[in-house]
């Protein structure tokens, strides 16, 4: 008999009490929770939330401006470029491509990354990345110390079900909200610690 | 090498050192009241908490009762992403799959994420005994390590520190590990998680094996979960070329859409965030990654035969208990003797190891039963319902000297005609009644008046009394 079979033999015998005709969905879970909500706008709901984080926020329209803009703010010259990302909006910058695949040791010499992202929850000042062309493998987000994410205006959400019912389970995600932070030494919260220390969101309300 | 909890004494005697110890006091009194207060100020704005929390613990119950068909569910979801499943019964088997993983690689230094199964199973020390050099990278963890310390609590584990004593375990620490602190750290915090950064970026961009925990584990699709705050959760789940993910049995949620209720429930209740700052979710071998995970009993079955105690497998590890707990915030956590101390770990202890010694037998009653920890916990874990049925079991089948004296109790309270002789002695005796009592018994005079048995007794008056009106 293998670990695994005597694991799950010992398991059953815990559950003698359970009926043998009681199915899992026979044990009832009461949703009564909300599965959205009204109150202010997304957006601004969305910026308040970042900003509370310490995320750099603005709103654009002209998205290739905007990031060019915000790069040369940042005195950004290479920057990492998943592959869907047009090459126009990094202005004066050059976009690095992530192919043939980036080593970890390039992508920590680069000065930033621009992304797009998968879905954004106003109500806990939520990014999603799950690897779509205009967010590319996780390394690209997580090495480069700063991060540059456009997220339009149909792309967020209010709560966090609405969120988890337009993203793919099968895609690996990475939910950001805020810079990278700790609150290990006195529960003082400190940003900036592993992963990249500024986040810069830019919110682009017409869809284009 | 970071020590270990085994032989830890009973909880009175490691408790009262703590409560000797002021800057200790001072520590965590200031942590518990600052994540305390914030996570109030999150849980106060959802208002459908409520609802979440019951949400939460069914979804956990109806885990818990059908946990035969999940894992199932899970193991095949994994492997059909191309993962790796592997079962173990105990620490030692966990640890001995671990090391094998490890030493197929070729690899002799590892990244970990903070993970509360892989502190359950003291994997470090077994990692160390097979020549393998494990780099804890959560900053609380890595204050732990290099301090030679043990965690004290289940987020922050070196809530016991404060910064003036960070900084000398960096400064004094550092080298013997990697890249040292920098000349002139201060301490302030920023300085200090700075350091941490510069100590650990180069181990991260080389790191071949990661090995992390999970908090959920999604038995439809075979997602595993972890939330973090600093980035080193996603340098040692994304980079390393093998990851290798240790994870309790009853960490499983049956479904994708139930993240959508502990992805609110832990963040608020955990570090009073709205949000923590990162979550990674990946089903299987993902972006080339080799994956493997180890699913691991460790006592865990045991927990769920029993039908009062099987609640306490819902714990999704927030330490909001904790917290608000007023016997942690005066003892600190290294006094309950395990990586889980606080409410939760004063039931999961006994349950985990079974009452098998001193401190399980104490941990029981590491409580006020004030009842806290229940109005806190999101996934509603009755922890007092659990204490008094473990402080039953203690007495049942742990404390002899208790037992004999409810068994002398019992025979003399069942007899009128013995309970008479009893109670006239007593009376006859009480000008010698002690006010101490001898021996052990002394522990509990200490701290009460002990009561002078009456003159006489309700009985003996009543029968002597004249009869009146109304009497027949």
């Amino acid at each position: 008999m293998s670990s695994r079979d005597r694991i799950l033999a010992r398991v059953r015998s815990a559950l003698a009490d359970v009926p043998r005709t009681e199915r899992p969905e026979d044990v009832e879970v009461p949703r009564d929770y909300d599965r959205t909500r009204s109150g202010p706008d997304v957006v601004e709901l969305l910026v308040d939330r970042l900003v509370d984080y310490k995320a750099v926020v603005h709103e654009a329209t002209d998205v290739a401006a905007a990031v060019a803009d915000a790069l040369r703010g940042r005195a950004a010259r290479r920057v990492a470029a998943p592959v869907g990302i047009p090459a126009e909006w990094f202005g004066d910058a050059e976009a690095i491509r992530d192919d043939p695949a980036l080593s970890a040791a390039d992508l920590d010499a680069l000065d930033g990354v621009v992304t797009g992202c998968a879905v954004a929850i106003a109500e806990t000042g939520t990014i999603v990345l799950d690897g779509g062309d205009d967010q590319g493998r996780r390394a690209l987000t997580l090495i480069p110390d700063y991060h540059l994410c456009v997220v339009r205006r149909d792309q967020i959400v209010r709560t966090v079900p609405e969120a988890l019912e337009r993203l793919d389970p099968s895609r690996p995600q990475t939910w950001i909200s805020g810079p990278s932070a700790t609150s290990d030494i006195e529960l003082n919260r400190v940003e900036g610690v592993h992963g990249p220390r500024t986040l810069e969101v830019l919110i682009v309300r017409a869809v284009s | 090498m970071s020590g270990t909890f085994v032989g830890m004494p009973a909880f009175p005697e490691a408790s009262s050192r703590a409560v000797d110890d002021a800057q200790l006091r001072y520590n965590l009194r200031k942590a518990t009241h600052t994540i305390r207060a914030r996570r109030a100020a999150v849980v106060g704005e959802q208002p459908d908490w409520a609802e979440l929390r019951a949400a939460g613990a069914a979804i956990k119950d109806r885990t818990l009762r059908h946990l035969d068909v999940y894992l199932e569910r899970l193991e095949s979801a994994v492997t059909a992403a191309g993962g790796h499943v592997h079962w173990a019964e105990d620490a030692a088997e966990a640890n001995r799959i671990i090391v094998d993983l490890v030493k197929a690689t070729g690899e002799t230094e590892v990244v970990k994420v903070k993970s509360m199964a892989t502190q359950e199973i003291e994997l470090n020390s077994a990692l160390a005994a097979a020549g393998i050099r494990a780099y804890e990278t959560d900053l609380a963890e890595l204050i732990v390590q290099l301090g030679d310390d043990l965690p004290s609590h289940i987020l922050v584990p070196a809530i016991h520190r404060n910064r003036a004593e960070i900084r000398e375990i960096f400064t004094g620490r550092m080298a013997a590990w990697g890249r040292p602190a920098p000349e002139n750290l201060e301490d302030d915090p920023r300085a200090l998680a700075e350091a941490a950064r510069l100590h650990l970026r180069e181990r991260f961009l080389s790191a071949k094996v990661g090995i992390s925990g999970a908090n959920f584990a999604v038995a439809e699709t075979g997602t595993l979960v972890v939330l973090e705050s600093e980035g080193n959760g996603r340098m040692c789940l994304t980079l390393p070329e093998t990851l290798i993910s240790v994870v309790g049995i009853e960490k499983i949620v049956p479904t994708w859409r139930d993240l959508e209720v502990f992805m609110q429930l832990l963040p608020r209740s955990s570090t009073g965030e709205r949000m923590n700052p990162y979550t990674s979710t990946w089903t299987g071998a993902t972006e080339g990654q080799d994956f493997h995970l180890v699913l691991v009993d460790n006592g865990r079955t045991s927990v769920l035969a029993d039908r009062v105690g099987r609640q306490a497998l819902r714990c999704i590890r927030c330490s909001a208990c904790l917290n608000v707990c007023p016997v942690y915030e005066r003892a600190g956590g290294h006094a309950y003797g395990s990586v889980y101390p606080g409410p939760i770990g004063a039931i999961l202890t006994p349950q985990l190891h079974g009452i098998a010694g001193p401190l399980e037998e104490s941990l029981p009653y590491a409580s006020t039963l004030c009842g806290a920890c229940y109005e806190v916990c999101p996934v509603a874990i009755d922890i007092p319902e659990v204490l008094l049925d473990l402080r039953a079991k203690v007495v049942t089948k742990g404390h002899r000297g208790e037992r004999l004296a409810m068994g002398a109790a019992r025979r003399v309270l069942d007899n009128p005609k013995w309970l008479a002789m009893a109670q006239r002695s007593a009376g006859r005796l009480r000008r010698w009644a002690p006010r101490r009592l001898p021996g052990p018994l002394s522990a509990w005079s200490d701290t009460r008046e002990v009561p002078v048995p009456p003159r006489e007794s309700f009985r003996d008056w009543w029968v002597r009394r004249p009869n009146q009106e109304g009497d027949r």
